[in-house]
């Protein structure tokens, strides 16, 4: 399936979104994810469906002022 | 007396809020927020690939200087993006504070005002304690207030400028109207006596980041505008005499020799 993920199209597993995660090395990783513009937290992540063309947002800390 | 308005019922002893952009260094940086005594810093969010390391080195750092974390929306220009991006920030730093920037001008960075006040009312409503990016506007610091703010944070100026208090006299007056609120002279700031000057109008605390990480030599400056920020806040505390238009000997007349012709 693909999806873009950081504005980049990327091919994952037809699952959910946690897998695709893991699929893209985000494993254990501290990151907060979106899916086409919406927040979903790291509990939802098992339960969120994947559609092809679904864009997904994955951030880290970062510095900031 | 100092006042003892707090941050959502967080007394700070520091009031140098300080960013953690743009420094030489993460050493740089670290050693920077050692020497300010700030016990909080802004930090934001930003894509992140898989193999990417960045972010989460990031994390390891700030999170071993035992400091308060106050996530920003930098970056943001639509109420959709910045609430999204509080949701986010409130997750990944397991926090509810959140600094709102929403931005209309990309020249000054100045913010949106209209978006501002929609976001802090959808955000307070969802339980957030919201650090809105402000002007120094009086009737919009109003509308924030009414949506549920209970901090704000005026621009001294453009964010990077270093331009310092752009409108004192504002900034006075909304001092001056809101005697209960927190506030925080946010952005702007370029050099520790701007900082002193925001503070002698009796502000609560000042938030900058590039004057410190931008200067030769980020840890001292950082030390240069904690001494400047409480100078200013004692100095507040001691109430300043008015500016007169006129000369006033300071010595004593009386008594004076008379040794003219």
């Amino acid at each position: 399936m693909r999806i873009f993920v950081n504005g980049d199209q990327r091919e994952v597993p037809s699952e959910t979104l946690a897998v695709a995660l893991n699929a893209l090395g985000y494993g254990g990783k501290k990151i907060a994810t979106a899916v086409n513009g919406r927040f979903v937290s790291a509990t939802a992540r098992p339960a969120t469906k994947l559609n092809d063309g679904d864009k997904i947002e994955v951030v880290a800390p970062m510095q900031g002022g | 007396m100092f006042s003892q308005r707090a941050f959502y019922g967080v007394e700070l002893k520091s009031r140098l809020l300080l960013g953690t952009a743009r420094y030489p260094s993460p050493k740089i940086l670290a050693d920077a927020i050692a020497a300010s005594g700030a016990e909080v810093v802004t930090v934001s969010l930003r894509r992140e690939s898989g193999s990417d390391k960045s972010g989460q080195s990031f994390w390891s750092l700030v999170r071993g200087l035992g400091v308060r974390m106050l996530p920003n929306t930098a970056g943001c220009h639509t109420v959709k993006e910045a609430v999204t991006t509080a949701h986010m920030a409130r997750e990944l730093f397991d926090t509810t504070w959140i600094k709102l920037e929403v931005i209309r001008d990309d020249e000054t960075l100045q913010p949106d005002i209209f978006g501002l006040v929609e976001a802090a009312s959808v955000l307070s409503e969802e339980g957030f304690e919201v650090f809105p990016y402000t002007t120094e506007d009086l009737v919009v610091a109003d509308r924030l207030l009414e949506a549920g703010c209970k901090v704000l944070m005026p621009w001294g100026a453009p964010i990077g400028s270093a331009r310092g208090l752009n409108n004192a006299y504002g900034l006075k007056a909304l001092r001056a109207h809101f005697p209960d609120i927190p506030l925080v002279v946010d952005a702007g700031i370029g050099v520790p006596s701007h900082a002193s000057a925001a503070m002698e109008l009796g502000y609560d605390a000042v938030l900058l980041n590039t004057a410190v990480a931008e200067a030769g030599d980020p840890a001292a400056m950082a030390k240069a505008f904690a001494l400047a920020i409480e100078a200013g806040r004692v100095a507040f505390s001691a109430q300043p005499m008015e500016p007169r238009d006129m000369a006033v000997p300071s010595t004593p007349m009386i008594g004076k020799a008379a040794l003219g012709d």
